[in-house]
């Protein structure tokens, strides 16, 4: 069992040495090629997409990527998808459902990039538009959580059948900073904020919001980003042959009853 | 429906939150006058509320209540509400949030961040949900999400156009990552509702941010904006201590989403009701035979 902090999970989530999805790709599939650009403004890098095998099966992958160093950070904007980015995924997920292979999702970032021309090219339009448009596609979709969930930044790529969360991944509404500046005017009390919002995987299984637990390597994935990989290629693997046999009728039923059923409220 | 009568019932509603003599003394300036966030005029809370709570000076147009929005929007006791009494837990334990929601409760009237419920406008039969920025800035957790979500799926089922009153600070931190999933939810319903061939209008208000811009306001078949509101995803201060630089006044206004194509018109508040229902009458299937759509209004 893990019993980790959210502020000590957010400590090893956010080391540099945590493997990256640059890192688990070549572990998880063969035969990867990248695939560019959203078709309508640009490529952008901090969400990479493509298609390969996984386990002699066509699939597609998307995912945001942190950097390694500085200069893949530089590239991939640390992680922080602009609009195109998610347009991007959704190309990547139409196509994948024309051609009827399943969708695998990985996920770790602090959100979705706050700036001018995100908003000039309408990150909430084309958070949203994933959101309504992954709901309904015909093709199962499976998201793992690897590092950190940022928000709505994070769920733009969360709309799937099954969504699993590495053990110490983070899973949030909003920055723990962001909290922190909120309720005590005070960013630089993140930790604390980390431990109200009970957004770790447990937490999260708690709330019927994460449905697997992955395992990392002892002492966490930097210490064995094989045998983590490993571990999540078992768990994609069982998750899609659960819904590869399902009915596309089922599936989607499925899928909207997930999230469906998410919300604790009173009727009085 | 003359428009001078819908106004004064904002204006006597309005003028009513004037509760006690204390009150009214501390307060003196902020009640008689009314100073525009977008463009800094100072005008008389009179004159301001007499039109309708637009600024005088830039047409900036200014926040109603729920109540006051449903009042001047729907026909005269056509809305029957549902899910009134929805009220939301405390599911992640969050410190002080039920004593929050009770003092809120006690001073807006409301049980939570938006009314949903059935209405005509204009005699069209529609859903109608309008968010309130008074509760917790129409803040989405799992009751929005919820009553949302239903009259989503009760225009579906009923074959009605659903117009939904957009705004909101974005997704409620008190409820963790319960608030965010409800970004997901309510989305599913509206893709459903459009699958089944339904018309969906977004009327986006001030101010439309975070995670309901960033879910179901942006996903209207038609999105209509007021002029001036404030209409984004990140918070100005948070893209401003991104770039270290002051941003445009007009940045994430009504008119910048309309030039950056993200909204389809800006509609002042005196021409909503016979836009929304001109809109509605476009969308029916027998005004495709009669095709005398609009002109009886
Ligand atoms: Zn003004």
């Amino acid at each position: 069992m893990n019993d980790l902090t959210a502020s000590e999970r957010l400590d090893l989530i956010r080391n540099k040495n945590r493997p990256t999805v640059r890192d688990y790709i070549p572990l998880l599939f063969d035969d990867f090629f990248e695939l560019h650009g959203d078709r309508l403004y640009g490529d952008d890098g901090a969400v990479i997409g493509g298609i390969g095998y996984f386990k002699g099966m066509p699939v597609t992958v998307i995912a945001t990527v942190k950097g390694r160093n500085l200069e893949e950070n530089k590239a991939s904007n640390f992680g922080m998808p602009h609009p195109e980015g998610y347009r991007k995924a959704l190309r990547l997920a139409k196509q994948a459902e024309k051609f009827q292979r399943p969708v695998i999702c990985l996920v770790d970032t602090s959100g979705a990039f706050c700036g001018i021309e995100a908003e000039q090219r309408g990150q909430g339009e084309a958070i949203a538009r994933n959101l309504m448009e992954f709901s309904s596609l015909k093709t199962p979709i499976i998201t793992v959580i690897l590092g950190e969930g940022g928000s709505g930044g994070a769920l733009a790529l969360a709309v799937c059948d099954e969504l699993a969360m590495l053990e110490n991944a983070l899973y949030s509404v909003i920055s723990p900073r962001g909290c922190a500046s909120i309720l005590w005017k005070d960013a630089s009390r993140e930790k604390e904020a980390c431990n109200v919002l009970k957004i770790t995987a447990e937490d999260l299984t708690g709330f019927g919001i994460c449905d697997h637990i992955i395992e990392e390597a002892v002492g966490g994935a930097q210490n064995g980003p094989e045998q983590t990989a490993e571990n999540i290629s078992e768990y994609i693997c069982e998750a899609l042959e659960r819904k590869m046999k399902k009915s596309l009728d089922e599936l989607l039923n499925e899928r909207y009853t997930k999230f469906r059923k998410i919300g604790e409220f009173s009727e009085i | 429906m003359v428009l001078e009568d819908l106004f004064s019932v904002v204006k006597t509603r309005f003028n009513g939150d004037q509760k006690d003599e204390e009150k009214k003394k501390t307060d003196i300036p902020k009640d008689l006058m009314f100073k525009c966030p977008r463009c800094s005029n100072v005008a008389f809370m009179d004159d301001f509320v007499a039109i309708g709570k637009i600024c005088p000076n830039c047409g900036y147009h200014a926040r109603l209540s729920a109540a006051e929005r449903l009042e001047v929007t729907a026909d005269k006791g056509s809305f029957k509400e549902f899910d009134g009494g929805m009220i939301s837990k405390n599911p992640i334990g969050f410190d002080g949030y039920p004593e929050k929601q009770e003092a809120l409760r006690a001073k807006t009237g409301l049980k939570d961040a938006v009314i949903t419920g059935e209405a005509t406008i204009h005699g069209e039969k529609l859903v109608l949900g309008i968010m309130d920025s008074n509760y917790m800035m129409a803040s989405m957790g799992s009751v929005v999400g919820e009553k949302i979500t239903r009259a989503f799926e009760y225009a579906t089922e009923n074959k009605l156009p659903i117009v939904i009153f957009t705004c909101s600070g974005g997704a409620r931190m008190q409820e963790g990552t319960i608030s965010l999933m409800q970004m997901a939810k309510t989305c599913a319903a509206a893709q459903k509702h459009s699958q089944s061939g339904g018309l969906y209008i977004t009327v986006m208000t001030d101010p439309t941010t975070g995670g309901v811009t960033a879910s179901f306001a942006s996903v209207g078949d038609i999105i209509i904006a007021e002029p001036k509101v404030l209409i984004g995803f990140a918070g100005r201060r948070v893209i401003e201590g991104t770039i270290k630089q002051r941003l445009p006044d007009d940045f994430q206004s009504a008119e910048f989403l309309l030039e950056h194509g993200f909204a389809d018109m800006i509609v002042e508040r005196r021409r909503l009701r016979r836009t929304i229902a001109h809109l509605i009458r476009l969308h029916k299937t027998d005004s495709r035979e009669t095709g005398n759509g609009g002109t009886h209004l």
